[in-house]
């Protein structure tokens, strides 16, 4: 029991230590001015993906059920914070309060979300589910560029045609303009917030997995049947593991929001295709290995921006790197060649002739 | 008249979404795989066409046989090299993710070939359109092709699995692969007959899509996909009257939610539809329901 113990308690020290290396080895070269500035303007987007990426294996890895909708989460939690910072610009001017609040709000929205999603996919499970989670990123996409919202002395107008069926007095401010979004939020993010939001991402996520409730979250996953069978409230820890991931992408949207100038529902930044990405990161990175998706996340944001010299042959080079390693991390027969010539296995060899 | 004759173009936008979806729920059927790059399929196939038309200056038919031929080789090697490795791989997600890799491979490559800019795709059909009811419901030559062409391919494709030797291999190889194998199936081989039919449907598919909205770029294929792949799911996934059923089904409710509800809120009221369709049935329209043992 010991042993187990301080196995995990390892682990999880080399996982918090490897973020703060990356931060202090970051902060350090900033300071230097050794880093251009493209490569400062990555910082903030490798630990929003990198929480997106632990959100998610959280459901993928953890859980076990497939969804393609983690990206839907994560527009919830940037509009719903970005709203709320807007909404309370003029009233509360101390950014450290104001920016907290407002990642506490799209978490808790996003978090609402999942639990509302998590009900009526209960029944439905792998390919079924994957689907039911991808057709929710789509609405709440497509919903929100369509919706208006406004702020005047009377309180806040909403609309799903244009601004002018808002219906304001002559004061009011428009904030949520349809397909362009939300402009103007205060660009509260950095890299230290990002890093403190990622460190406490993964602390709910391990904390949450080692504890009772993850051993019967992963026994979901290994064995529904068996789970059930000896009293495990299937329900219950299905929409724990659910809302605990959404919150999570939330914090994520929520850091996003407060990164860029302009906030809008693109496909691209929250269609199904980044719902796909922070997938593949999961599973590049190791499912279920919750440090292996931090720096799968890393590794695969940085690649295709570093790549730019390619110019048009970028993404093709990162399309044929992805299959290559799938292919050679997957396949069984890539496996038994690496276990026949791994490293470890060599070495385990020489140490047993000399031990003989 | 305006009601019936948006139904008639849902009708039709439904016979494409089909096409795409039966070679969906094939593979799916018999793979056990979402093929992700199915859709990007259908848009090399549009590009192929496009470039025997133009620059081969082919005639209609010969131009749609390259196509078919060009993508079903495609779809049979990239069978070979990114998906049959992985076939047995420790967890499913594996392929799915392999699949992804082959879509982005497969946009970026038409990118680099026939650039970024969307391009007019010409109609060819040359039929007469259809005139009823004394002018007031024209029916489109394009609409009526497609309309044939899916009945035509559904009950092809339905003889074929139930009556022909290949068609019963598919069937139980997507039941047990195991058992078939040890019956004398080529497992590969079906595996691979599949999806070269997959594929070249794709190709008919993306022949008659961009011939009814004729824009094409290199990210066409991926929206169109993924609709199909809702429709094979709304149907029951792996069944080929599902397929067919869903994809109608789906194109004639998005026709419609654009005529009469707003255009900006058709793929999410789709998308809704799937969703109560699967909470009341969770395995589709058409789906067994399979029960599981301890």
């Amino acid at each position: 029991m010991g042993k187990k113990f301080d196995k995990t308690a390892k682990s999880n020290a080399i996982t918090y230590g490897m973020v703060v290396v990356a931060w202090l080895v970051m902060m350090a070269l900033q300071q230097a001015g050794m880093l251009s500035s493209s490569t400062v303007g990555l910082l903030v987007p490798v630990c929003i993906y990198s929480i997106m990426a632990v959100s998610l294996n959280l459901t993928v890895g953890i859980l076990g059920d497939l969804s393609l909708g983690q990206a839907g989460f994560m527009c919830v939690g940037a509009f719903a914070s970005a709203l709320f910072t807007n909404l309370v610009q003029d009233s509360i001017s101390f950014t450290p309060v104001r920016f907290t609040l407002a990642i506490l709000v799209g978490a808790l929205v996003a978090g609402v979300f999942g639990l509302l999603i998590g009900i009526p996919v209960l029944r439905l499970s792998g390919d079924y589910l994957a689907i039911v989670t991808l057709a929710f990123g789509e609405i709440i996409k497509n919903f929100l560029n369509i919706l208006y919202v406004g702020k005047d002395s009377h309180g806040l107008h909403f609309s799903i045609k244009d601004t002018m069926s808002l219906g304001m007095e002559p004061d009011g401010v428009v904030i949520i303009k349809g397909a362009q979004g939300i402009t103007g939020t205060s660009r509260d993010a950095t890299f230290t917030i990002g890093i403190i939001l990622l460190l406490i991402s993964l602390f709910i996520v391990l904390r949450l997995i080692q504890s009772r409730d993850g051993r019967a979250i992963r026994s979901i996953r290994d064995n529904r049947i068996a789970a059930e069978s000896i009293g495990i409230n299937i329900t219950k820890y299905k929409l724990l593991a659910l809302t605990v991931s959404a919150a999570i992408a939330g914090m994520a949207g929520a850091l996003y929001a407060h990164n860029y100038n302009s906030l809008a529902a693109t496909s691209a930044k929250f269609g199904y295709n980044m719902s796909i990405m922070i997938l593949v990161y999961v599973v590049l990175g190791g499912i279920g290995n919750i440090r292996g998706s931090v720096i799968a996340a890393t590794l695969l944001y940085v690649l295709p921006e570093k790549l730019r010299f390619l110019q048009s042959y970028r993404m093709l080079i990162y399309a044929i790197v992805l299959i290559v390693v799938m292919l050679f991390s997957w396949s069984p027969k890539a496996r038994d060649f690496r276990e026949r010539y791994s490293l470890k296995r060599l070495i385990h060899k020489n140490t047993a002739k000399e031990a003989e | 008249m305006s009601f019936l004759s948006y139904l008639i173009n849902g009708v039709s936008l439904g016979s494409i979404y089909a096409i795409i979806a039966l070679g969906y729920t094939m593979v799916y059927g018999i793979a056990k795989m979402l093929n992700f790059a199915h859709g990007d399929v259908i848009m090399i196939g549009a590009f192929v066409m496009l470039s025997a038309l133009n620059t081969m200056s082919l005639p209609l038919i010969p131009a749609v046989l390259v196509a078919v031929v060009a993508c079903t080789v495609l779809g049979v090697v990239i069978e070979r090299v990114a998906y049959r490795p992985l076939r047995n791989a420790a967890s499913p997600l594996a392929v799915l993710i392999t699949a992804i890799g082959v879509s982005y491979l497969l946009q970026n490559v038409a990118l680099l070939i026939f650039g970024a800019n969307t391009v007019s795709f010409p109609n060819k059909i040359t039929l007469p359109a259809l005139s009823l009811a004394g002018g007031n419901l024209v029916i489109s030559s394009v609409t009526i092709v497609t309309i044939v062409a899916c009945v035509v391919i559904m009950i092809a494709l339905l003889l074929f699995i139930n009556k022909t030797k290949a068609g019963q291999a598919m069937l139980a190889v997507s039941e047990d692969k195991g058992a078939a194998q040890l019956m004398g199936i080529n497992v590969d081989g079906t595996i691979a007959l599949t999806f070269a039919i997959g594929s070249a449907l794709a190709a008919i598919a993306g022949f008659l899509l961009f011939t009814a909205y004729p824009s094409l770029d290199p990210y066409k294929g991926a929206m169109p996909g993924i609709k199909a792949f809702v429709a094979a799911v709304f149907g029951g996934i792996g069944s080929v009257p599902g397929a067919m059923i869903g994809g109608v089904l789906l194109g004639i409710i998005e026709i419609l939610a654009k005529a009469y509800i707003s255009s900006q809120l058709s793929d999410a009221i789709v998308f809704g539809v799937l969703i109560v369709v699967l909470i009341v049935k969770p395995t589709g329209l058409l789906g067994k329901k399979i029960q599981e043992k301890v």
